[in-house]
């Protein structure tokens, strides 16, 4: 597998083709908004019942890429379970299976909008996670350096000679990175939306996710204009 | 057919004298549908202007004559609004001047809420809507006491219904209303058909009989095919050289109505039309990727008669009867012979007199195409596809729909269904799978004991949390369109938009491409908020010609008359151009034959061809294709991309064919399907469009919009890949299969093509281009086949997009290895992997 290097904050992380992120220098894995537990909620609230797998799928893919680096430290960046309820609904297979991953490693869980309260999951549970000089939090707080988060689920669309391709992104301008959805059944906002607009510096770029990943600049809503 | 019968009840008096006041005679046929007024189940099939809608109302006029009925007594369904607001006019004026008791209200999505509300309590003698609007009112828990005094129920149209999943849906609410109302009489009106028994089984309540009530059909059409001194080129669907000669028609004629089998071509022909119109001929253009506005001033001005033609598409192949046309024109072969006399019907709606059409063939081919077509009408044989058995995913949908009005048992339910002509072979074990995926989803891994969508309690199935109706009914329906997006002029405030288009198109335009919309070329600026931005161009030619829409395969009736001709010795019927052609193909290859399968193989600059005659259609060759490209990677031929027609695919790549026999064996194909349809994006398409019907996946949320700042819904796709990786024998993914067997995969007609050409396959090996393949060469739409074009493509873009902008390349590619060395640079990752 191949991932992405680039530098934040003057440390060097390394983005996965799966969308996780990689900091060799500390053994640490970090991924965001697995939103275990959606379709259950969505069953819980009368809608329709989507295929129960998503657990599986998205555990499936954190296996390999804790088994490609053998982490220290994982990371998840919060919305980690699509709300408190889902959390605590785990079916036995998904907690077993949690289990086995966490075993052996300092494992943490941020905060996010979705599972916001007390979980009862092992683990070390934070709003906030300094690891210095980085920070790793759910939302982007504006201005701060060397931070990292997911929430936001970011895409983006880069125009090719064959046509338009969208592609997860972890978007960073060097100071900060925002997170792609780790989780299966996630959708994502582009990143030309207004609400991604000015958390970014000029400079941002969007690295897709691919095997291996690779970098544009980050696509926007009003793209300067060339003679 | 049956014999009429001597005699009908007598009329109110009310009605005779209305027709006695205007010297009208009432026609047989509607004579005989009074004399049958009493039988559980007619079928009228009559041609259009026939007073099929009269011969379909005139016993319910007469029964509702006397004032006493309360209450709904007579249900009219059609597949179109329009037509149902249309009917109401029509019979609102006679009823008005009968001076008849009669109460009728039409019902559809544009009815407003507090009407409904009030149909539903108070309902009108005559209700007039749509398999839609109808499915919703049979969800509600007063449908019992809406439908209590039901006696008839008219269905138009019902050969455009029998054909697709809103028919089946129609059959499964009429089922319901059978039950509500025991002695609901039922009626469907047809055109001209191949099959009318097969309508007949889909109309009536199973095992009833149906009586078919066939109306004189009126003087054979007077159709003939364009000859212009210019030939027809040799591939192409645009019927462009033909725009001088389809001019002069529409200036010798009242009105015109001019077809065209796509979007695109309509759009392309309009805009050649205009550009040759001299004299400023009024002509208009009408297809469904217009938007509404734009459409409805075209039908204004066409009621108006202010129009001398339209050019059109299957949009207009039903509809309200239009002022004067009396000549059809259809430009392009018309693919199936039902279809073409349908829209002949469209010219001269004066009952007894003869309609007129011409055909133009867009292509030599089609100049053999057109000639067979013709010869169908003439001999009367007209063709289509039987259906098969009803559709789960809409059986589904209706599962989810009965809860809604309230408990029901599986037994009476299952009972209930299989009423239904289309649903009369099902079995109980497919029944109860139905009923189990609306209830917990069918999951192998049973998730969802706690929130089951419907729990039983005491044997009676119900919803688990009645709120759930809500969402249920806001996704009734069997419509699945493509994900369209609106194109608007660039900083045009607000204003209408020009139409749509498919997101798949959207996806591939380019800043710059100029493409045909509403008859006007404009270029691709950008997207915005989901909206295509567009910009007026002076461009004379749009750079892009196409965008989808549906595209017909040629019916498997016309494919064998083709190929019937080709058995000839000479073709004295076919202009000479075309009939050398075929002589030459002869002479150096050989002709198809309909139990035999022609393959060719040649070189052509620089790589060497295959060309396959299967005459299955365009969406079975374009499979055909995928297949055997598929099995010639396997196989080592490297290929590089096919083509496909209605007749033929030609596949092109870097080594020869020598032995097509294996390429064709029918168990290795199968096992090619099976792989391929793995990752396919039309089988997604597929699964999504059934997924949307059985409700796995809802299309509208009660409360309406998507959440600002975050994409709330995710991909189907991902839904699919996870079925058929954890869930492989689940519900949807059987229904998927079934659907692939026709319509955009249509794996069924390559099955019966090599069932029956069996090990007879004529390899014919050449040096050079044959005459019947040449015209494949020009065709549009290459395929090439797919290996890592897409991630070339993006790394491509990506590295010209980092030097434009400047920016530094601050990261690199990394290696990461296995159990977490530290991670190295290795630029040369960068490249082909």
């Amino acid at each position: 597998m191949n991932g992405y290097e680039f530098e934040l904050h003057g440390e060097t992380l390394t983005v996965l083709p799966s969308g996780g992120l990689w900091w060799a220098a500390r053994r640490l894995l970090c991924v965001s908004d697995l939103h275990l537990g959606k379709s259950e909620r969505m069953a819980r609230r009368g809608g329709a019942l989507l295929p129960p797998y998503e657990a599986r799928e998205t555990l499936g893919k954190l296996e390999a890429d804790i088994h490609l680096t053998a982490p220290e430290v994982v990371v998840c960046l919060g919305d980690s379970f699509d709300d408190l309820d889902a959390a605590s609904a785990l079916d036995e297979e998904t907690a077993t299976w949690l289990a086995t991953l966490m075993a052996g490693r300092r494992w943490v869980w941020i905060e996010g909008n979705h599972d916001a309260g007390p979980v009862e999951i092992s683990g070390t549970h934070l709003e906030v996670l300094y690891e210095p000089p980085l920070i790793f939090r759910h939302i982007c707080v504006p201005g701060k350096h060397g931070e990292i988060s997911g929430h936001y689920h970011p895409k983006a669309r880069v125009q090719t000679r064959g046509g338009s391709l969208t592609r997860r992104c972890v978007l960073t301008d060097g100071q900060k990175a925002i997170l792609p959805a780790y989780g299966a059944y996630t959708g994502s906002l582009r990143s030309d939306d207004a609400a991604l607009a000015d958390l970014m510096g000029a400079e941002a770029v969007a690295i897709l996710l691919a095997d291996p990943p690779l970098a544009v600049p980050m696509p926007r809503a009003a793209p300067r204009r060339r003679a | 057919m049956t014999a009429p019968t001597a005699k009908a009840p007598a009329l109110p008096a009310a009605i005779t004298g209305w027709f006695d006041a205007r010297g009208w005679r009432i026609h047989p046929h509607q004579q005989e549908m009074l004399a049958r007024a009493d039988d559980p189940c007619t079928l009228l099939i009559a041609p259009t202007g026939g007073g099929k809608t009269m011969a379909g109302f005139l016993p319910t006029l007469a029964e509702l004559a006397d004032g006493t009925h309360q209450g709904l007594h007579t249900l009219y369904v059609s597949p179109l609004k329009a037509l149902a607001a249309d009917i109401r006019r029509n019979l609102t004026g006679p009823i008005t001047e009968m001076g008849l008791p009669i109460r009728v209200e039409d019902r559809t999505g544009d009815t407003s809420s507090a009407k409904k509300r009030r149909q539903r309590a108070d309902p009108p003698h005559i209700l007039l809507t749509t398999p839609e609007s109808l499915a919703l009112m049979v969800s509600y828990e007063d449908a019992a006491r809406t439908f209590a005094g039901l006696k008839r129920i008219v269905v138009d149209e019902i050969h455009a219904l029998s054909e697709s999943k809103r028919g089946d849906q129609l059959m499964l609410a009429l089922s319901r209303l059978q039950a509500l109302a025991p002695g609901l009489r039922r009626v469907g009106l047809s055109a001209t058909v191949e099959d009318p028994p097969a309508i007949a089984r889909i109309l009536a309540r199973h095992p009833d009989p149906c009586d078919i009530l066939m109306a004189d059909p009126g003087p054979d059409p007077d159709i003939t095919m364009l000859r212009t001194e210019e030939r027809p080129p040799w591939a192409g669907g645009g019927g462009k050289y033909a725009v001088d000669a389809v001019l002069d028609q529409v200036r010798r004629h009242n009105t015109t109505l001019i077809f065209h089998n796509t979007r695109a071509q309509a759009e392309i022909f309009f805009h050649e039309l205009w550009l040759r119109n001299d004299d400023q001929i009024p002509i208009g253009i009408h297809h469904g990727a217009l938007a509404r506005e734009q459409r409805e001033r075209v039908e204004a001005a066409m009621v108006a008669g202010q129009l001398k033609a339209v050019v059109c598409t299957g949009s207009l192949d039903l509809g309200i009867d239009w002022g004067d046309v009396d000549l059809v024109i259809q430009v392009g072969a018309p693919k199936n012979v039902k279809r073409l006399v349908q829209r002949i019907g469209r010219a001269n709606h004066r009952y007894n007199a003869p309609s007129k059409a011409i055909l133009v063939p867009a292509n030599r081919f089609e100049v053999v195409e057109c000639v067979a077509a013709l010869q169908a009408v003439q001999d009367h044989d007209l063709d289509g596809d039987p259906r098969g058995p009803g559709p789960l995913d809409v059986l589904c949908q209706h599962i989810l729909i009965r809860a809604c009005a309230g408990p029901f048992t599986g037994d009476a339910l299952y009972a209930e269904v299989t009423t239904a002509g289309a649903y009369a072979d099902l079995d109980r074990a497919t029944f109860d799978r139905c009923l189990e995926f609306c209830a917990t989803g069918g999951y192998a891994l049973r998730a969802y004991d706690r929130w089951q969508r419907l729990v039983e309690i005491d044997g009676r199935w119900r919803l688990r949390d009645p709120r759930a109706t809500a969402q249920i009914r806001m996704n009734i329906g069997t419509i699945v369109d493509a994900d369209k997006l609106k194109v608007r002029m660039r900083h045009s405030r607000g204003g209408a938009p020009l139409g749509e288009v498919e997101e798949y198109f959207a996806a591939a335009l380019k800043k710059g491409d100029t493409f045909l919309i509403g008859g006007q070329i404009v270029r691709y600026e950008g997207m915005r908020e989901m909206v295509v931005e567009v910009a007026k161009t002076p461009w004379e030619k749009p750079k892009i010609a196409t965008f989808m829409g549906t595209k017909f395969a040629t019916s498997t009736q016309l494919s064998d008359r083709i190929l019937a001709m080709f058995r000839k010795d000479d073709w004295p019927e076919l202009p000479q151009h075309t009939a050398d052609w075929l002589a030459h193909q002869r002479e150096v290859s050989r002709l198809p034959e309909r139990d035999r399968l022609l393959v060719e193989s040649f070189p052509h600059d620089g790589r060497d061809h295959v060309c396959v005659y299967g005459f299955a259609g365009r969406n079975a060759q374009q499979t055909l294709g995928l297949l055997m490209t598929e099995r010639m990677e396997r196989m080592g031929l490297d290929p590089l991309g096919f083509v496909t027609t209605d007749y033929a695919t030609l596949v092109w790549g870097l080594k020869p064919l020598t032995d097509a026999g294996p390429l064709f064996e029918r168990d290795n194909l199968i096992e090619t399907l099976e792989t391929w349809l793995a990752g396919n994006q039309v089988m997604k398409r597929t699964f999504k469009a059934a997924a949307l019907i059985a409700g796995l996946i809802d299309r509208n949320q009660p409360g309406g919009k998507r959440k600002s700042g975050r994409q709330a819904t995710f991909s189907t796709d991902i839904l699919y890949d996870t079925l058929r990786k954890h869930d492989p024998d689940h519900l949807m993914l059987e229904i998927t299969r079934r659907e692939a067997m026709r319509g955009l995969v249509d794996f069924g007609r390559i099955e019966e093509m090599l069932a029956r050409i069996g090990d007879r396959i004529d390899h014919v090996t050449l040096d050079r281009v044959t005459p019947l393949a040449a015209p494949l060469f020009l065709e549009m739409g290459r395929i090439p086949v797919k290996g890592h074009a897409e991630r070339r493509l993006l790394e491509e873009e990506a590295a010209r997009l980092m030097a434009v902008a400047g920016l530094p390349e601050r990261g690199a590619p990394a290696a990461v290895r296995e159990r977490g060395a530290s991670p190295s640079r290795s630029p040369e990752v960068f490249g082909e992997r």
